[in-house]
């Protein structure tokens, strides 16, 4: 079972390394948004420190969107998506394995580069570390919910702008948890309360929307 | 090889409003051909699809030894593979990368020298390290075949194996379906081209209503 999910993550960790561009174009999307907030709302640091948290994590989550719409419009083209799903083995496993991949690849380097971002917002470093932590949490949700409108809106025109609309509304709690916690770890109010709820978000979502992707796969194959 | 057998009855596709076909039945044995016929838009794709559960049937059941297909997935899918109108191959991988990677998401080790051969086989020695965005039409084919070979499932569901395969590629295609009948597996196939298949139980079956002439099956 574990073997399968590995062949996926493999597979999807090569096919990405063959195509960078993709890859840079999100990194680099994060970057761009997250930096157009300082030049268009003021220098000034006190403001800056109070909406980062916000803007970090809106950036991230559109960042995760962009790159969303292909998690399985790649392979349904080109017909390797209908192999997988004929696999003798679960199609929850499948989604899982591609949003683990999707995590992996898009995911990761979000939490790499927004310390930097962070200090380009003028956070403390606690509130960066918290950050970091909230985007541990939270970016592995954005990639499993995301799993759940990408299958839906497969092969579907105008795919991209569906998925936006009806991804980034369940985006919302992780959203409020996220910028929560770092907001609260400003405050001095602590940020444990935001964390937890977050984890458990997270929680719900991994045990939750791998299935309703696989039937929605099923469905939009079918 | 044990016997199998895939049966069908009362099956009736539909494709939005209008009903491609009702009623329909057949069944299987080890060793034989399904030769599906019709004309275009008559639902021979969506037949194939049927029978190997990517799509439900409107009315009636798919069986595998007898039990629902779908209450067998994993049985089943894994004594079936399904090549359709698109290769499944993926353009940035190299041949033999695309059939580990096929291999292992169908849960089976890979094994490399017998994927070389089974690409060498085909004819596709000269491009084994190039990536597969680079080969042809018919080469990519070719590519899909032999993840098909691999595969070693007892019965093939191909939906016009035949598209882009030059007269050469055909003439294999013919005794990899003779081999692998005489070898106990299954084939349904969609074709509008002739096949030279002798000494192969071959069962036709029309799709629609459009009686189309007769194809040469010598």
């Amino acid at each position: 079972m574990h073997r399968f999910v590995l062949a996926v993550l493999r597979r999807d960790l090569t096919l990405a390394t063959r195509r960078r561009g993709d890859w840079l174009i999100a990194q680099f999307f994060f970057v761009m948004v997250a930096s157009l907030f300082p030049l268009g709302v003021g220098p000034e640091p006190a403001m800056l420190a109070r909406i980062g948290p916000g803007v970090l994590w809106v950036a991230a989550t559109l960042a995760s969107l962009l790159s969303l719409s292909r998690l399985f419009a790649d392979d349904h083209r080109d017909g390797s998506l209908e192999h997988m799903v004929l696999s003798p083995e679960p199609t929850v496993l499948l989604v899982l394995g591609k949003s683990l991949a999707h995590w992996l690849i898009y995911g990761i380097p979000l939490l790499l580069v927004a310390p930097v971002l962070g200090i380009q917002f003028n956070l403390s470093w606690e509130a960066i570390w918290v950050l970091e932590l909230s985007l541990l949490l939270g970016t592995p949700i954005l990639s499993l919910l995301g799993g759940v409108g990408a299958a839906l809106t497969l092969g579907l025109r105008g795919g991209g702008v569906l998925l936006t609309l009806l991804i980034l509304p369940l985006y919302v709690p992780a959203l409020i948890f996220g910028a929560g916690a770092v907001d609260g770890v400003m405050a001095g109010t602590g940020a444990e309360a935001h964390l937890s709820l977050l984890g458990a978000f997270f929680v719900l979502s991994l045990m939750i929307a791998p299935w309703i992707a696989s039937a929605a796969l099923r469905v939009s194959l079918e | 090889m044990s016997d199998f057998l895939l049966s069908v009855h009362d099956l009736a596709c539909a494709r939005g409003d209008r009903l491609l076909f009702k009623g329909m039945n057949f069944s299987l044995k080890t060793g034989e051909l399904l030769l599906v016929q019709g004309g275009n838009g008559q639902g021979k794709t969506s037949l194939l699809r049927l029978l190997t559960g990517l799509a439900r049937p409107e009315a009636g059941e798919v069986r595998w030894c007898g039990a629902l297909i779908g209450r067998q997935r994993e049985t089943f899918h894994a004594a079936m593979v399904y090549l359709g109108h698109a290769n499944g191959v993926k353009d940035d991988l190299n041949p033999v990368e695309n059939l580990r990677f096929a291999e292992g998401l169908q849960g089976r080790t890979f094994d490399a020298p017998r994927a070389v051969a089974t690409l060498e086989r085909l004819g596709l020695s000269r491009c084994l390290d190039l990536p597969c965005r680079v080969l042809s039409f018919g080469q990519r084919r070719r590519v899909a075949l032999a993840s098909l070979l691999l595969a070693g499932a007892v019965l093939w569901i191909l939906d016009e194996p035949l598209t882009g395969l030059d007269v050469h590629a055909v003439t294999l295609m013919e005794g990899l379906i003779r081999d692998h009948l005489t070898a106990g597996g299954m084939v349904v196939a969609t074709t509008h081209q002739a096949l030279n298949l002798e000494g192969v139980n071959v069962q036709r079956l029309l799709v629609g209503n459009v009686a189309i002439p007769e194809l040469a099956v010598n």
